[in-house]
């Protein structure tokens, strides 16, 4: 174990940013440093191809994870993938951390040539008001209107880098970058679901009620996590998302038309 | 069909089984129980999967009256004061409450939870593939919540066969074992010393989604933020304020704060067991030691049902059982041949 995760993986570490930013050709990752192998535990191995948000780094993450799914692993239990790593959790009884290790690494770097989702969501959001309660704060924090943010958030195209913490939290990339705001000083102890928000260089989606420390821009009727409906999760990592803006009384409609069990959001293309 | 009605109980008592594995890449946390072994043991007494729903019970009290006819259950787990209509009863062990009759039990007096198994298991509709309750993503069977006093649970009416106790080992009493990492070197050689040099206790306000600990303050190299990764069961994330959080099975999937270690599983029902006020330590393994850990901890669940003994006066003889049909569910309970297929699984594939 220790072999792997020495120097060699950790300089290769210094090179992240300097991946190309825009279309991967997989046939090059041949050629990329190999993810660092760590340690989670005895039944889990995060496989870490960069410390930072970089979508590069992410659709490694998002490459590797659909060569497992095509050319299973026998001992791997499931797969977790998050912006920068992919979480792989095994069972010691039937695989070791150093021969899975091996094979994560050989996979890495010739995964599967299927390429990403080419699905594109389109989002509706009321923003503002009692749906975004933020909004006017971020918009002074920024020395701008209200109506210049949410055009500058409405502009972007976004990507599902990943789905975590809580179901169907789904965090995106793509954030316009004069939009970046650190987080608040002291989160709050309970937003809404459906909550639309911005952290960091981060936009999100979040689904059911929780903490969170990001700013609140507005609120769309769209779950992305919805039992007894055909999906149960909406989005999957790789997606592409843009948002709309919607008036409060659309708000009140569609969040209706959702809570018995339709899905809202418009898919573009597949 | 019989009624197991919560007569009393605490907060934070749930429906629990193996957990709900597979949808972790959508957010989903796996729950299930705090100590396998002890959800593993209670369901071994009365022949159903190890793993089945049980009612894991928190360390405040309970109490469950059978309605409607007599109800066969197991409790193993947190030691505490356990009696039916009076009569004092042994944890891990069986015992079947006659119709309106009342299973009480007491504070926790060591450990934190106690898993209440039925015979039969518990009825309810599994979502990925689990009946465990999320109160947060709205899942668990028959109850999307913790338990309250007047729920009802339905079970099979009990066939009147014969009790078991189940020999578990002693429980370890070393230091709670860590696997170093996924971001110990975030942390300098002194603060992972201090880590596992210290004398830490679990906070009272710890939850099924994390134990927190109190101890000296762990300080980061480079600052508590890091771009979220993946979590485990046992996951030690060090968030800004340097007190470590152990995240146990309703944690976030992902979190944002650098893990210096993990806790092996073979410790981490120990570690859930662990009351708040009690000092313990922890002690770094290698991946081979951890696995060797891994290894025999699953050999022990798979040898719980060769673990129990008759509790009826004459001791019987566990192979002449075989061909008595005394409760159909108890034989079922020494079936060795279905056990070594669940129990080859530490983590459910």
């Amino acid at each position: 174990m220790a072999d792997l995760r020495e120097s060699e993986f950790r300089s290769a570490l210094k090179q992240d940013t300097a991946h190309p930013a825009a279309q991967m050709h997989y046939e090059a990752m041949a050629a990329l440093p190999p993810p660092r192998l760590l340690p989670s535990g005895d039944c889990a191995i995060t496989v870490e191809f960069a410390r930072t948000i970089d979508d590069a780094a992410n659709q490694r993450v998002l490459a590797l994870d659909r060569t497992l799914a095509e050319t299973p692993v026998d001992g791997v239990t499931e797969t977790v993938p998050t912006y920068r790593s992919l979480l792989v959790h095994y069972n010691p009884l039937r695989i070791g951390f150093d021969a899975l290790g091996e094979k994560l690494i050989a996979l890495a770097q010739h995964p599967s040539a299927r390429s990403e989702t080419r699905r594109h969501w389109r989002i509706p959001v009321s923003y503002g008001g009692e749906h975004g309660i933020d909004l006017e704060d971020v918009a002074r924090t920024l020395k701008t209107t209200p109506d210049d943010i949410v055009a500058r958030h409405v502009a972007g195209h976004y990507r599902v880098a990943m789905i975590g913490f809580s179901p169907g939290w789904s965090y995106l990339s793509g954030l316009d970058k004069s939009l970046t705001m650190p987080r608040r000083q002291n989160p709050r102890l309970m937003t809404p679901a459906g909550t639309i928000s911005i952290g960091g260089i981060q936009t999100g989606i979040q689904c059911v009620a929780a903490p969170s420390g990001w700013h609140l821009l507005g609120r769309t009727p769209v779950r992305t996590y919805q039992l007894h409906r055909d999906p149960i999760f909406l989005l999957q990592p790789g997606d592409r998302v843009a948002f709309f803006a919607i008036d409060a009384r659309t708000f009140a409609e569609q969040d209706r038309a959702a809570e018995a069990g339709e899905i809202v959001a418009e898919l573009v293309s597949e | 069909m019989s009624r197991l009605v919560v007569t009393s109980i605490g907060p934070a008592s749930s429906v629990q089984d193996g957990g709900r594995h597979g949808a972790q890449r959508f957010g989903l946390t796996t729950s299930g129980s705090m100590d396998r072994l002890a959800l593993a043991a209670a369901n071994t007494l009365l022949g159903n999967a190890p793993f089945a729903a049980a009612i894991e019970i928190s360390p405040f009290g309970a109490a469950f009256t059978a309605r409607d006819g007599a109800v066969r259950v197991a409790l193993a787990g947190a030691s505490r004061s356990v009696d039916i209509a009076g009569r004092a009863v042994a944890i891990d062990s069986s015992m079947t409450i006659a119709d309106g009759e009342t299973l009480s039990l007491g504070f926790a007096r060591r450990g934190a939870f106690s898993y209440l198994a039925i015979e039969g298991g518990i009825a309810g509709e599994e979502m990925f593939g689990s009946l465990s309750v999320n109160a947060r993503a709205g899942l668990g069977s028959p109850y999307p919540r913790p338990l309250q006093a007047g729920d009802e649970l339905e079970t099979r009416t009990a066939g009147g066969g014969s009790e078991w106790r189940i020999e578990l080992p002693p429980v370890p009493s070393g230091p709670i074992r860590v696997v170093l990492g996924p971001q110990d070197d975030e942390f300098s050689d002194d603060a992972k010393a201090l880590f596992l040099d210290s004398d830490w206790k679990v906070s009272s306000t710890s939850d099924r989604m994390g134990y927190r600990l109190e101890g000296p303050a762990i300080k980061h190299l480079h600052g508590h933020n890091i771009v979220s990764d993946g979590t485990v069961d046992g996951s030690i994330q060090v968030p800004g304020n340097g007190a470590p959080i152990v995240l146990m099975p309703d944690r976030g999937t992902t979190g944002g704060y650098p893990k210096i270690a993990t806790v092996i599983t073979a410790d981490l029902g120990r570690l859930a067991q662990t009351q708040p006020g009690t000092a313990f330590r922890f002690r770094a393994v290698s991946m081979a030691e951890a696995h060797g850990e891994a290894r025999k901890f699953a050999e022990l669940l798979r040898s719980l049902p060769d673990r129990l003994r008759p509790i009826d006066k004459i001791e019987l003889n566990i192979d002449a059982l075989h061909g008595v049909n005394v409760a159909g569910s108890a034989v079922s309970a020494i079936d060795i041949g279905t056990w070594h297929a669940d129990t080859d699984l530490l983590t459910p594939d």
